[in-house]
């Protein structure tokens, strides 16, 4: 059984998970607040208990624990993650001819919509409100080109479409792209192009055309969703559960139903089932156990304040470790500038 | 966008209240939001020279943060501002070198799981 935590220890480093409500949500580690705690910031004692483990990586996802931050702090990773970090996106979209049944708007939306795979960080922005054309430093130029036809190899009583008709499904890997200035060799290798050739973009019929050319810019997720780089970037508080007092029998069977798969094992100790918390980290925080009258005052449910379980998902346009390493570079950046601005209005004076 | 002018955008205004000292100041952080905002907030928070700090967001269609200070026996409120910049700056630092050196750790092992 885990030594209990003193009280005001617990207010510090946990949230509550109470029978009607969450508890303690809010950090309170500021100077004054606690009498024989100094909370004043500290460097080296922030070294000293931050913890980072990267849990899990493949092509496009990313876990991580960041244990020993603020909320303050991993949330602005992660706002920066979703909004603030560039890519490069489907801008103008410049359609001369389209016979299809979409709408040039909804077509245009649908092809923003698109991840491009092109790096971020070799492009400028495109300056706004100047009417200038775009140049090789801030613009990638796509093609869509594209005729139905009839497939005059198509046997005589075929009814499927994919049998009658040639190019009657428009995919994403049909826009090509269309090199600027001296792109063709700087990007020679970078294969610029959608990042999945098979997102279905339209369908036509013989005789429909499509011809579009696209400017793609770099932008920012909060001008528009087409530029986050993730499909999702959240994080949650590791789960904490104590058993305060030994459970066995009949309780502790029903104890590791309340709670998800792993987290509760039933351990024998001279002939009986005593309930163990084995792997709290899987749990979903249902607060199930709650419902049980004589089980409700046996456990304490908490989250760890300062543990933040982080998974990015990319959209496949930068590696998630490269997503992580750029955010906390904005961060960087936005403490940056207004300490050289703070600078600038000291030497006015 | 009706974009013509040539000015500027600025990017932080101070603004103090009529009689009051240098150490009560409003910041007015242009083009920021609870991202800066919240964190930074964290940071200057931990300072004991600090009496309050506290930050709004003036309209959602505004894209600018009210960032108040107010510190202790008169110290003015920029020197909090700038060491929470400071400190803030060296947090994202360690966590950018942590998460490389651990990223690289993992590289490694995953490299010799795979042999």
């Amino acid at each position: 059984m885990a030594v209990p935590m003193s009280n005001v220890d617990e207010i510090r480093d946990r949230v509550i998970l109470g029978e009607f409500g969450v508890k303690n949500v809010h950090s309170t580690d500021f100077p004054g607040n606690y009498p024989g705690y100094d909370d004043t910031w500290d460097l080296k004692k922030f070294k000293k208990n931050f913890r980072l483990d990267v849990v899990h990586m493949d092509e496009n996802t990313l876990e991580f624990d960041m244990v020993g931050i603020d909320a303050a702090i991993a949330n602005a990773f992660r706002r920066i993650l979703l909004a603030e970090v560039p890519t490069i996106a489907v801008e103008k979209v410049f359609i001369y001819n389209n016979t299809s049944i979409i709408q040039d708007e909804i077509l245009a939306h649908r092809l923003g919509l698109v991840p491009i795979k092109a790096d971020p960080r070799l492009f400028e922005y495109r300056n706004t409100g100047g009417e200038e054309e775009g140049t090789e430093i801030d613009t990638v130029q796509l093609q869509l080109k594209i005729k139905c036809t009839r497939n005059p190899r198509a046997s005589k009583d075929a009814s499927d479409p994919k049998e009658l008709y040639l190019n009657h499904m428009v995919y994403s890997r049909d826009m090509k792209w269309v090199p600027i200035g001296n792109q063709a060799d700087v990007f020679a290798d970078a294969n610029i192009g959608p990042v999945h050739g098979d997102i279905l973009l339209a369908q036509l019929r013989p005789g429909q055309e499509l011809d579009i050319v696209m400017h793609c810019v770099k932008g920012l997720g909060k001008d528009h969703a087409k530029f986050s780089p993730v499909a999702t970037a959240s994080y949650r508080l590791l789960p904490d559960i104590t058993l305060l007092q030994t459970i066995e029998g009949e309780k502790a069977e029903r104890l590791k139903r309340c709670f998800s798969p792993g987290v509760i094992e039933l351990e024998d100790v001279d002939g009986k089932k005593v309930a163990k918390v084995v792997n709290s980290r899987l749990d979903t925080c249902s607060r199930e156990v709650l419902r049980h009258d004589d089980l409700k005052s046996l456990v304490k449910l908490g989250r760890v304040r300062d543990h933040f379980i982080f998974s990015v998902e990319s959209t496949g346009i930068l590696p998630p470790d490269v997503l992580v390493s750029e955010a906390v570079n904005v961060l960087i950046a936005k403490c940056q500038k207004f300490l050289s601005e703070l600078d600038s209005v000291a030497e006015m004076e | 966008m009706a974009g013509t002018d040539t000015e500027k955008k600025p990017v932080l205004e101070m603004v103090q209240a009529d009689g009051s000292d240098e150490g009560s100041v409003t910041f007015v952080l242009h083009e920021e939001d609870h991202t800066l905002g919240n964190s930074l907030r964290y940071m200057i928070m931990k300072n004991p020279d600090v009496e309050f700090c506290g930050y709004s967001i003036t309209h959602p269609s505004e894209s600018k943060i009210n960032f108040r200070i107010q510190t202790r026996g008169g110290l003015p409120a920029t020197e909090p501002l700038r060491k929470g910049l400071n400190d803030l700056t060296d947090v994202c630092k360690h966590v950018l070198h942590t998460f490389e050196t651990q990223l690289k750790d993992f590289r490694e092992k995953q490299g010799e799981a795979m042999e």
